[in-house]
């Protein structure tokens, strides 16, 4: 391998935003017919790395070379012309337009009259051949199949537009692991044809199985080019977050943290037989201060409708509603809100963050809204708020004034964190907010969870990631195929394999092994 | 195996059931068909050559005007200059026509016009990063004020060289029926005819065309991630918006004979109309240029009918016009939000099938037992997802 020339080599390359410097004199080379991972920190510079390679961002100083000819991209037509392509955590196509035409885009055969829709509709059904999904119909609409179907199409697009390196990035964050492994499959078969394959994950053990080699950043620095299988993973994360290994032992560690004190409280909230048609199952459950109730289940098992329902996002057909004793009827957020009952949703950018707004505006959006536009809040009163929970958070951000997409994954979830806290809730639901995230901001927002807990805060806890539902939770109710099938007490004892087993037996579908 | 019964069981399904996209226009066409059987019932000579002749041939400038807006609307983008443009474009073909300038000079003098101006809305959205709206509202005022700079009095184009516009107006009797009953095409007809042909296959037969309907996906930044060109399509789609209303104003002067500074005031929210009651949803995305022409016809046809009764003061024609633009919309909202609640149903039907082996996998991987499952199982389980999925419709 040492022999083939890189087919990426990007030299001392230097992006500086408005206080911040991305990145500092980065270095990275991808060779054909290897993954390599793209290590780092939330703010470590890996996405800016990306854009800078796809052509977002144009670099302030330093080369890209690609197979040896020199770029200077300008937008992302130049990149993928280059023949570079990407495919985002998002998926980034076009919804309203069917699956052939979404491969094809661009890249349509055509003859004397134009795009040649039937040929167009066999390349592109050659190519999700490619990535075993032939059996779809090319002329569906991209929206009639699911995210990880997309992501999926999103791939077999770089087959169409004959790239030579492919970018993933966390393309993983939305598959159930019998996804991933298609993924990895696929991911396999295009290194064995020589492309380059760029993949970013904050799961360590994707990772592990599937790159070559990883380059390491932290704080826009380039840390240094490794081989995957010489680096022990205790190693690539003290790398990562520039700590030895002896103080990173309590992290990820699996040290489970159970609370007790909650059982002495009464109930905060009461739903009895809480359901939506279609949705969600009508369900009982009750939470009391001091609590963490894991919500565990498999993607699309109704984890998020549910939470949906104890917010008043969606209006429930069945069932009542206490808390605090006072029965209520949640048809609002708003009332929701005003009763004490916060829900950070599962959709960071989408339904969480204004990504154009200030870490203060973000902040303080929630607590104006239940205060209403009459009583402002004073300058003074934000800039407070602010001080106390970027201290007590400890987000990372330039200033409040900073707008907040200019932050790392991490820091933003802290600052919705911080949205809702400053609302004083009762109640708090936590949609997957350690999704996207790295592993040491991840155990940070684990680790403030449970002070809140301790606090005398009611918690829901939504995660799709089993282990960490099992390693703060207090009880996990367990939910499949939109309905609860249990409920149980997290004792020491119990794993996340108990979960599985339960989602397993407690199934109907015989059919699935 | 299972493959097969996934395409099978997909194939059955689409058979059935229109694309959503499509059920706005196929509603248009059934009002349109009801339209005309209501206006033969009740006032009678409805299903004749004639009326249809009057109708198509008199509305030209209008499918021309509502194609030409379709394009910007399904980027979720709007042009609001296209009446400004008919009027600034008349008025300067007609000065031109009367001061002595060949009338073919004129109508391609008259599109220029057109062209520039939608260069123009399409530079302030590409390179300053403008809202469409606020862009084409400029270029609105600006417009309705060049033209009212060079003459506010109608100008009269009636015979000798000024009357040379009116060739556009020629009309080819094709069918000579009985009591005027005749099957008649003009000219401007048949250039509102080229142009749908001609907007069809930029949509559907270019890449620009389709890097238009990828622009107005609900993700807007796909379009440019996918590396598509979409700076050059944004003057492109004002470019081609802007040259149909100058084409529409050289067919609309030369039907009427003259041209004044006023003409075309609001005609681009009847364009709107039109685009939106032929399907074509405002925020993008959806529409057809085929859609937009039935919605045309359906917006013309009203017209028809109300001036036919006679009975209806014409102030209420606008107040007819809005409520069936609001009943369109509605229509529109009702059936795309079925349609997506069944999308769902069947996407979470089907992900949760296929998720519970997914955990099994995922324990096995934690226990260093390996990678077992691969592409196979996955597709071996999403079939009872999709099967599930066609039951529960």
């Amino acid at each position: 391998m040492a022999e083939t020339k890189p087919i990426v080599d990007m030299e001392g390359i230097t992006i500086t935003f408005p206080g911040v410097k991305a990145l500092d004199g980065v270095s990275f080379k991808m060779y054909p017919g290897e993954v390599h991972s793209l290590m780092g920190e939330n703010g470590a510079g890996k996405s800016t790395l990306i854009k800078a390679l796809t052509g977002v961002y144009t670099i302030d100083d330093g080369s890209i070379k690609v197979g040896g000819v020199e770029q200077r991209f300008a937008g992302t037509g130049d990149a993928e012309r280059a023949g570079i392509s990407t495919v985002y955590q998002e998926v980034n196509l076009a919804t309203n337009l069917s699956i052939g035409e979404n491969l094809m885009l661009g890249h349509e055969k055509r003859n004397k009259l134009g795009i040649d829709w039937k040929a167009s509709h066999e390349v592109a059904h050659e190519a999700l051949e490619q990535v075993g999904l032939g059996y779809l119909d090319t002329h569906a609409l991209l929206s009639s199949i699911s995210i990880a179907m997309q992501q999926l199409v999103a791939i077999a697009r770089a087959s169409v537009v004959k790239a030579k390196v492919l970018i993933l990035d966390e393309p993983t964050s939305s598959l159930d692991e019998n996804e991933v492994q298609r993924l990895f499959d696929i991911i396999r078969k295009l290194k064995s044809e020589g492309v380059a394959i760029l993949f970013v994950s904050h799961f360590l053990d994707q990772v592990y199985e599937i790159s070559d080699r990883m380059t390491v950043l932290r704080n826009g620095k380039f840390v240094g080019e490794y081989l995957v299988k010489d680096t022990p993973r205790e190693q690539t994360i003290s790398l990562m977050i520039g700590k030895s290994m002896e103080s990173l032992s309590d992290l990820e560690g699996g040290v489970k943290q159970t609370l007790d004190e909650y059982k002495n409280h009464k109930p905060v909230l009461e739903v009895t037989q809480i359901g939506r048609r279609g949705e969600i199952q009508p369900v009982d459950l009750t939470i009391r201060p001091g609590e963490i109730l894991g919500f565990a289940g498999l993607l699309g098992s109704g984890r998020t409708e549910l939470a949906r329902l104890l917010f008043g996002a969606d209006k429930p057909d069945t069932g009542t509603y206490k808390l605090e004793g006072n029965t209520l009827t949640v048809s609002s957020p708003y009332i929701a809100l005003k009763n004490g009952v916060a829900y950070s949703t599962e959709d960071r950018r989408d339904e969480g963050i204004l990504s154009e707004l200030s870490v203060r505006e973000n902040m303080i959006l929630a607590l104006q809204a239940i205060r209403g536009w009459a009583h402002p809040i004073s300058r003074k009163e934000q800039e407070e708020i602010c001080a106390t929970y970027i201290k007590a958070l400890s987000i990372k951000t330039p200033s409040t004034e900073t707008p907040i997409k200019s932050l790392s994954g991490g820091n933003q979830q802290k600052v919705l964190l911080a949205r809702w806290l400053a609302t004083s809730p009762k109640v708090l639901i936590l949609d997957e907010p350690t999704r996207g995230i790295d592993i040491g901001a991840k155990s940070e927002i684990q680790e403030t969870i449970v002070q809140l807990a301790r606090q005398g805060k009611a918690i829901v806890f939504i995660s799709s990631e089993l282990s960490e539902v099992v390693r703060i939770s207090s009880r996990v109710l367990i939910l499949k195929d939109r309905k609860k099938v249990a409920e149980v007490e997290n004792t020491p004892d119990f794993t996340q394999g108990n979960i599985v087993k339960i989602i397993a037996q407690g199934g109907v579908n015989e059919n699935v092994k | 195996m299972s493959a097969a019964t996934v395409s099978a069981t997909r194939h059955t399904k689409k058979k059935f059931s229109l694309p959503v996209s499509k059920i706005p226009a196929v509603v248009a066409i059934g009002v349109f068909i009801l339209m005309f059987l209501y206006g033969q019932f009740a006032y009678g000579k409805f299903f004749r050559l004639g009326t249809v002749s009057t109708l198509l041939n008199d509305n030209a400038y209008l499918f021309i005007m509502a194609v030409g807006m379709t394009i910007p609307i399904l980027t979720g983008g709007i042009d609001l200059s296209v009446g400004a443009v008919v009027a600034l474009s008349s008025v300067v073909g007609g000065s031109l026509a009367v001061a002595g300038v060949p009338w073919y000079l004129c109508a391609l003098i008259m599109v220029l016009v057109g062209s520039v101006f939608g260069l123009l809305s399409g530079t302030l959205i590409r390179y300053f990063d403008m809202q469409p709206f606020i862009a084409t509202l400029a270029t609105m005022y600006l417009g309705q004020g060049l033209a009212g700079m060079i003459s506010t009095d109608p100008i009269q184009l009636l015979d000798g060289n000024a009357g040379g516009l009116r060739n556009f107006n020629y009309t080819f009797t094709l069918y000579d029926g009985r009591k005027a009953n005749d099957l008649d095409v003009s000219v401007a007809l048949l250039i509102a005819i080229v142009v749908v042909i001609f907007a069809y296959w930029v949509m559907h037969r270019t890449r620009s065309g389709r890097t238009i309907y990828a622009m107005g996906a609900p993700s807007k930044q796909s379009a440019d991630l996918m590396g598509l060109p979409t700076g050059r399509s944004l003057q492109l789609i004002y470019l081609l918006s802007g040259t149909f209303s100058g084409i529409a104003s050289v067919v609309y002067v030369a039907g009427v004979g003259k041209a004044q500074n006023v003409m075309g005031q609001g005609w681009e929210l009847n364009a709107i109309t039109c685009a939106v009651i032929g399907g074509t949803i405002i925020t993008g995305g959806s529409g057809y240029v085929l859609g937009t022409v039935v919605g045309t016809l359906v917006y013309t046809t009203m017209n028809l009918i109300i001036t036919r009764d006679g009975r209806v003061p014409s102030t209420w024609m606008t107040i007819i016009t809005g409520i069936v633009l609001l009943l369109f919309v509605v229509i529109q909202r009702l059936i795309i939000v079925g349609a997506e609640r069944r999308t769902r149903t069947a996407t979470l039907a089907s992900a949760q099938t296929v998720d519970p082996s997914a955990a099994q996998t995922d324990v096995s991987a934690g226990a260093g037992a390996g990678t077992g499952t691969g592409a196979n199982s996955g597709t071996g389980t999403s079939r009872p997802g999709a099967a599930q999925a066609t039951q529960r419709e």
